[in-house]
């Protein structure tokens, strides 16, 4: 700020204390035994001229000090800095520096440790727990079990795989799938067959005929990214068709809105969120809950 | 002007519009505060949104704001500010015409309100969500309210301008310059709008309109619907002439600074944040200027509230305004607010205000002026009177307790951590842990606002009386309808 705003910034302030000590100061009256009316009558009304509360002047004039105290001592009167020289950004960052000093042990401890050995330390799974109540309940939410287009995390069906790795991935660099829309394409009746046959992979009741030729829509637009026997490819994030789990709902409606429409589905980046450490501990409790289904029960791992 | 002795003079005074704002007021306050038992509950059990845009949360609120804020007190002002400046001044409006386009100007933008708000048209602006079109129409009779007040103010018979009026002209001057500053934006379209200002400054401009919508709409308006009928219904002789003058002058120079708070720890520069947070630790002793003077103008007269109710309904908003005047400087202080900021400590705050103070101020107020206006000698039921004002007390105590509860609960929980650096508490999980004291805010706020219909009822049959009684006439003054 230049010098001007910041003179006048100190000169509206000075004048705003000086004027309130004035009209407090200027009106103090000692008590007199008898107090009169100001003689003034207005439908009725009158005033006294009662001195004003001595404890209320107190009161008045000592928030007036401290806050001259405190403008000394703080930022406040444009560019004077004040005397400690506190500012909220360094508040900020002084307490984030004790934390990290105070936790870099633990820290650095962990990062040391590869994922498939730390995933079912109870201290582990414990501030694993709290980063994803804070950081991916809000999506996968609280049980980790998933919603209507976010994929549940404590099965055993990975989009992008469940290595160490390809979690650590999905969490630094985030994941952006691309399922293109395909009603221009294929027409009413081509997404129409092509939803008979993806419900004849999962063996589930589908028009025969309407299968068949669904299939040969398959093998030509879908097969390229979800495998010619539809179980998907992680590499792409193609989801597995044949395994009953779906993202955005497996009833013939809800397929054919997928199909018809595509689907565009966003896991945000955490690497400016979240420190190195957190992402690994996170990847850990992640990890584990994959696995915990075929060892121990998954709800006690949560 | 009329220079020393009093004469009679026979003027008229206008209680058409005083008599049209004062239903409006009842009818508005039972309007604005349904809706806010209504998203009150939605809080509670979501499901009561009922999967409707119109009826989201979202919507409703700033719907809720805008009735309870401005409908409902806007109306109070404009009722009691007519009444009394004619009184005080012993002169009749400037202008019947003007005075009635501001009625149906006002209740004009009212409606384009309800109608808008809930369809989502907004600014986005808390408590200035109007778009363009609706603020503009606000704006010319916001004007008109201010010709017709202060020309009132020329024309009186009374040398002096009596201190209610003082607190009502500071109230309107700053109201408009307050409206036309915050809402300054570039129309795109009829409904649509952007900000003439941008980022912390937008911000800040807005944070300077909102704490003082509250400094002056909500507070000297107020005072000065307080300094007339605490003394007329006490009828005993205000506390203190300097007081008045004291907490007057330094209530409105520094309540203008202290909008900065609301942006505590924020990309608001840290000169601004400090300057915010000591004026409004000064703001302390100006604010308590008025209820002292309030209260203490009872000096005498304590027994009467045994058996008016009314009174009771004066004195007790005036302990509520003394209660979040302490409760707002409190909260002003940043390792206060770092606390209380975001959570229900917040929405509390302004309910003991909003229901305390404004609420009940209003609705002594409006007990006092019934009779008056509609030529009666008194309301038809004090029985009903005294089971509002335990509604309304009993409704105001349940709500502000329970968001004190929630509030520094979810401020604790938020900022809990554990050993290992993790934070102890999920969001959801102080959601979930705040049910209890949502439904405790809803249930009070139905109280206050079944108050508000034993009071419509209680309006009706008084108008409704047979028996007419002639009124008081003012000392020099013949009052016609």
């Amino acid at each position: 700020m230049s010098n001007f705003w910041s003179g006048w910034i100190i000169l509206l302030t000075s004048a705003q204390l000086v004027a309130a000590l004035w009209i407090l100061l200027g009106n103090r009256k000692k008590p007199t035994r008898e107090i009169k009316t100001t003689g003034h009558r207005y439908d009725g009304l009158e005033e006294l001229d009662t001195p004003l509360p001595t404890w209320w002047v107190y009161m008045f004039v000592s928030t007036i000090v401290w806050s001259v105290g405190y403008l000394i001592l703080y930022p406040g009167m444009g560019n004077y800095q004040g005397l400690l020289g506190w500012t909220s950004i360094d508040q900020y960052e002084v307490r984030v520096a004790e934390a990290d000093e105070q936790y870099r042990a633990m820290r650095d401890r962990y990062l040391a440790m590869p994922v498939e050995e730390i995933a079912f330390e109870p201290k582990v799974r414990k501030m694993g727990r709290r980063l994803f109540g804070n950081n991916c309940a809000q999506c996968h939410g609280s049980d980790a079990y998933g919603a209507h287009g976010f994929p549940n995390l404590a099965d055993d069906d990975w989009l992008y795989g469940g290595t160490p790795e390809a979690i650590k991935a999905t969490l630094i660099h985030g994941r952006q799938a691309a399922m293109p829309a395909w009603q221009a394409i294929l027409g009413d009746s081509g997404i129409e067959e092509a939803t008979q046959y993806v419900l004849s992979l999962n063996a589930r009741e589908a028009d025969s005929g309407k299968a068949a030729k669904g299939a040969q829509h398959f093998q030509a637009y879908c097969a390229a990214c979800h495998g010619a026997d539809g179980k998907g490819n992680q590499l792409m994030g193609a989801p597995n068709l044949t395994n009953g789990i779906w993202l955005y709902g497996g009833t013939a409606d809800q397929i054919a809105h997928t199909l018809r429409n595509g689907r565009n589905g966003k896991m945000p980046a955490f690497s400016d969120t979240l420190t190195e450490d957190k992402i690994h501990i996170l990847t850990a409790w992640v990890y584990g809950l994959g696995r915990s289904s075929s060892t121990t029960a998954t709800a006690a791992n949560l | 002007m009329a220079t020393g002795a009093v004469e009679s003079l026979p003027v008229t005074y206008n209680y058409k519009v005083v008599r049209q704002f004062a239903v409006m007021t009842v009818f508005w306050g039972i309007v604005g505060m349904g809706i806010g038992v209504w998203i009150a509950a939605q809080l509670a059990w979501p499901a009561l949104n009922f999967d409707l845009p119109w009826t989201s949360f979202g919507r409703l609120r700033p719907l809720h704001t805008n009735a309870v804020i401005f409908a409902f007190g806007g109306s109070a002002l404009f009722a009691t500010s007519y009444y009394v400046v004619q009184r005080t001044c012993q002169a009749r409006l400037m202008s019947d015409r003007l005075a009635a386009f501001t009625f149906w100007g006002w209740q004009a933008v009212i409606v384009a309100a309800a109608i808008t708000l809930p369809m989502g048209l907004t600014s986005s602006k808390e408590y200035a969500e109007l778009e363009w079109p609706i603020d503009i129409l606000l704006a010319i009779v916001w004007i008109t309210y201010a010709i017709v007040f202060f020309g009132t103010i020329m024309r009186r018979q009374v040398e002096h301008i009596y201190v209610a009026n003082w607190f009502f002209g500071a109230f309107i001057v700053t109201v408009s310059i307050l409206h036309v500053v915050n809402s300054a934006a570039l129309p795109v379209t009829m409904t649509k709008s952007y900000s003439a200002y941008a980022g912390a400054v937008d911000a800040m401009v807005q944070w300077w309109y909102g704490h003082n919508a509250v400094g002056f709409f909500l507070t000297a308006g107020f005072l000065g619907m307080m300094y007339y009928f605490v003394p007329k219904q006490a009828e005993r002789p205000v506390y203190s002439y300097r007081l008045s003058i004291v907490h007057f002058w330094a209530l409105i120079s520094i309540y203008i600074w202290a909008g900065p708070h609301h942006l505590h720890y924020t990309a608001l520069p840290d000169w601004a944040q400090s300057l915010g947070m000591v004026m409004s630790l000064i703001l302390l002793a100006p604010s308590w200027g008025g209820m002292i003077n309030g209260i203490m103008t009872l000096s005498g007269a304590w027994d009467k509230l045994k058996d008016d109710p009314i009174l009771r309904f004066l004195v007790v908003s005036l302990s509520f305004y003394g209660m979040s005047t302490f409760e707002g400087p409190m909260m002003a202080i940043k390792t206060v607010n770092s606390l209380s900021h975001y959570t229900d400590w917040t929405i509390g705050h302004v309910h003991s205000g909003a229901l305390g103070w404004v609420a009940m101020i209003s609705i002594g107020s409006l007990y006092h002026l019934f009779p008056k206006l509609f030529g009666k000698e008194q309301m038809y039921s004090v029985a009903l009177i005294n089971l509002h004002f335990w509604m309304s007390t009993i409704g105001t105590v349940l709500y502000i307790a329970s968001m004190w509860v929630n509030g520094i609960m979810q401020g604790l929980m938020w900022r809990a951590y554990n050993e290992d650096g993790t934070l102890t508490y999920t969001f959801v999980e102080s959601v979930v842990a705040s049910h209890p004291g949502y439904i405790v805010r809803m249930i009070g706020g139905l109280i206050f606002f079944t108050g508000m219909l034993v009071m419509a009822y209680n309006v009706w049959m008084t108008t409704r009386r047979d028996v007419a009684v002639s009124i008081t006439q003012p000392e020099t003054v013949v009052a016609t309808v």
